[in-house]
């Protein structure tokens, strides 16, 4: 099957007469016309907190000089919500199909316990005027390369040569973001208030925290990486059936794994160094699209899930903003609901 | 014809399988039977590429397992393990189409439909294609297993113990479509049981292995002689004639 629009399977036509029998992504017709309503449905959401984002509560007219340079901000946290959906729910998708395993996110790696570890380091280190400086293109790709630097290191190490294990992989990078997160966590013991709480708005993810001077080359990079992985979704399906059969069906299994690893690396490392980290928003995202998408095919459970992560991270901002009036940060919601949809799915399975 | 050269495989000081010297000829099945702990699974896997060999050759219709691309070894052979455990969702027709991977790179033509189909009906599951695997019965699921690994079209297919957990209906069910597979569609079959009469009702030849050795190969009748099976299973076993050929009475 090559194209997209059809991805149904049918045994018998509507007429109930016999039809050529054809392998889709979705069991019935019914499943695959629920996907469409479900995924144009996502998308309209998100567009329209999209716009409302943009458009609501602005004192300026669409056709008035001013009106870019003040929707300019407003825009910058719409591109920023945009990379983070994309960044988020393609790697988790993705990392879960390839360690075959549900209930895990890439945040295990230890991308984000190395990013607080940085952002306290400058701050216990150098004090909170060099925090408030360590910004810029400069340290932002320093930061992207070091989380990439890590996985790198780890995957490398553990994936080839005698260990060749994904699961011992995974226990050494919680043990690694275990470790870096207690240092990181004596250091901001003896912080001041003040400077704890400068420290404290970083390490919560937040689009505000993004700033556009970086979209030259994040957008690009991001946008190259999912393209990759898309094509690449074949593979994923079948890297999905575990190591046994995707080695039976002809595929380099230690190859690929590390293949699509890197890519969720760079899809990770730049999210947490743009946004902030987010540990359970990739998780209620991939959670939500398997439900909404009911296939082995990642070429459609892929773009589900980011029209699922756009669409709760837009509205929740506009809702936030516009109807509850609260400037809260929103991943902490985004969190607790994640945190709470981690909990059931892991206590409905009983089981990892 | 599946050659091995001094294939050694050892875990850890206590267990050494090998050195195994084995030619399996083409066509036929090859039942590899023997007590638990004796090397049959591994020699298998190790056959299959899923677990790398310390030592040795193996060579399959003249590839050499270890250098040839892992694709090209998928279009001759084939393996399936016993225990099978997806995270998603699969049909049994997407499951089967699965097979076709190798060929399609996951976009199937109309060949491959064709294809898929023809192996779906001939193991009885046309009814069911379209029914999830979570919603068949332990036999049903095993035979589309076994029918993805089928659709693949391999000349060699390796299967590890694949009457596990079935019933006396559903193994003997099985072990039948596995002997039309190996005479109408010519397939090599190399097979792990643990029911030396299933064995010897359906199979051409027997590897009986022991400790880490093959400790006899041969025809049914070859291996089917009281004291080989009594050295070999290490309890009396006497052999009579039935109505379809010889019986392990233990």
């Amino acid at each position: 099957m090559s194209t997209l629009d059809i991805g149904f399977a049918t045994g018998r036509g509507a007429d109930g007469g016999p039809r050529a029998r054809t392998t889709g992504a979705f069991r019935a017709r019914r499943d695959a016309r629920r996907y469409w309503l479900l995924l144009l449905l996502f998308l309209g959401v998100g567009i329209a907190a999209t716009l409302g984002l943009i458009l609501y509560h602005n004192p300026v007219t669409v056709d008035s000089p001013s009106f870019i340079p003040v929707v300019k901000r407003r825009l910058t946290a719409v591109a920023a919500m945009f990379i983070s959906a994309l960044c988020h729910s393609f790697a988790t998708v993705t990392f879960q199909s390839v360690t075959g395993n549900r209930v895990i996110t890439p945040s295990l790696l230890g991308y984000e316990s190395l990013y607080s570890f940085i952002q306290t380091s400058v701050l216990f280190f150098f004090g909170a005027t060099a925090l408030v400086r360590f910004s810029g293109t400069g340290a932002f790709f320093l930061q992207v390369a070091l989380m990439i630097a890590l996985s790198l290191i780890l995957f490398g190490w553990l994936l080839s040569g005698r260990y060749g294990n994904l699961h011992l992989m995974l226990l050494i990078g919680i043990i690694i973001g275990a470790g870096l997160n207690a240092v990181s966590g004596f250091m901001r013991r003896v912080l001041s208030p003040s400077e704890f709480d400068l420290l404290q708005s970083r390490l919560i993810g937040s689009v505000n925290n993004a700033d556009a001077e970086y979209f030259p080359i994040v957008i690009p990079l991001v946008l190259a990486t999912v393209l990759a992985l898309f094509l690449l979704s074949r593979r994923l399906n079948v890297l999905s059936l575990g190591r046994d059969t995707a080695t039976a069906f002809g595929v380099n299994y230690q190859a690929h794994v590390l293949l699509f690893l890197v890519l969720i690396a760079v899809l990770m490392a730049t999210t947490t160094a743009l946004i902030g980290p987010m540990t359970f928003f990739g998780f209620l995202v991939a959670m939500l699209s398997y439900q909404a998408a009911p296939t082995f095919d990642h070429r459609y459970v892929l773009p589900m899930a980011f029209a699922i992560g756009f669409g709760i991270l837009t509205s929740a901002y506009f809702l936030l903003y516009h109807v509850f009036h609260a400037q809260t940060v929103v991943s902490v919601l985004i969190e607790l609901f994640g945190g709470i949809a981690f909990l059931t799915v892991l206590l409905r399975k009983r089981s990892l | 014809m599946i050659t091995l050269h001094h294939v050694r495989k050892s875990f850890g000081d206590e267990v050494r399988i090998g050195p195994l010297n084995i030619e399996i000829p083409k066509a036929g099945i090859t039942s590899l039977i023997g007590p638990n702990g004796a090397g049959k699974s591994t020699m298998l896997l190790m056959i299959g590429r899923l677990l790398k060999m310390d030592e040795g050759r193996i060579r399959v219709a003249n590839m050499d397992i270890a250098s040839a691309k892992s694709n090209d070894i998928a279009k001759i052979l084939t393996i399936l393990r016993q225990e099978n455990h997806f995270i998603t969702r699969l049909t049994v027709r997407q499951l089967v189409g699965f097979g076709r991977f190798p060929y399609s790179k996951g976009r199937l033509t109309k060949e491959d439909e064709a294809i898929i189909s023809k192996y779906i009906d001939f193991f009885g599951l046309t009814d069911l294609e379209h029914r999830f695997l979570d919603e068949l019965s332990g036999g049903q699921r095993q035979r589309a297993y076994v029918a993805m690994v089928l659709c693949q079209e391999t000349e060699y297919v390796l299967l590890d113990e694949p009457l596990n957990n079935l019933d006396i209906a559903r193994a003997v069910q099985m072990m039948e479509h596995l002997r039309r597979a190996a005479d109408e569609l010519g397939r090599t079959i190399v097979v792990v049981l643990h029911d030396i009469n299933f064995a010897a009702r359906y199979s051409d030849r027997i590897c009986a292995m022991k400790n880490g050795q093959i400790a006899a190969f041969g025809t049914v009748d070859e291996i089917m002689r009281p004291d080989l099976l009594t050295d070999i299973f290490e309890t009396r076993i006497e052999i009579i004639d039935g109505p379809y050929g010889k019986l392990a009475v233990y």
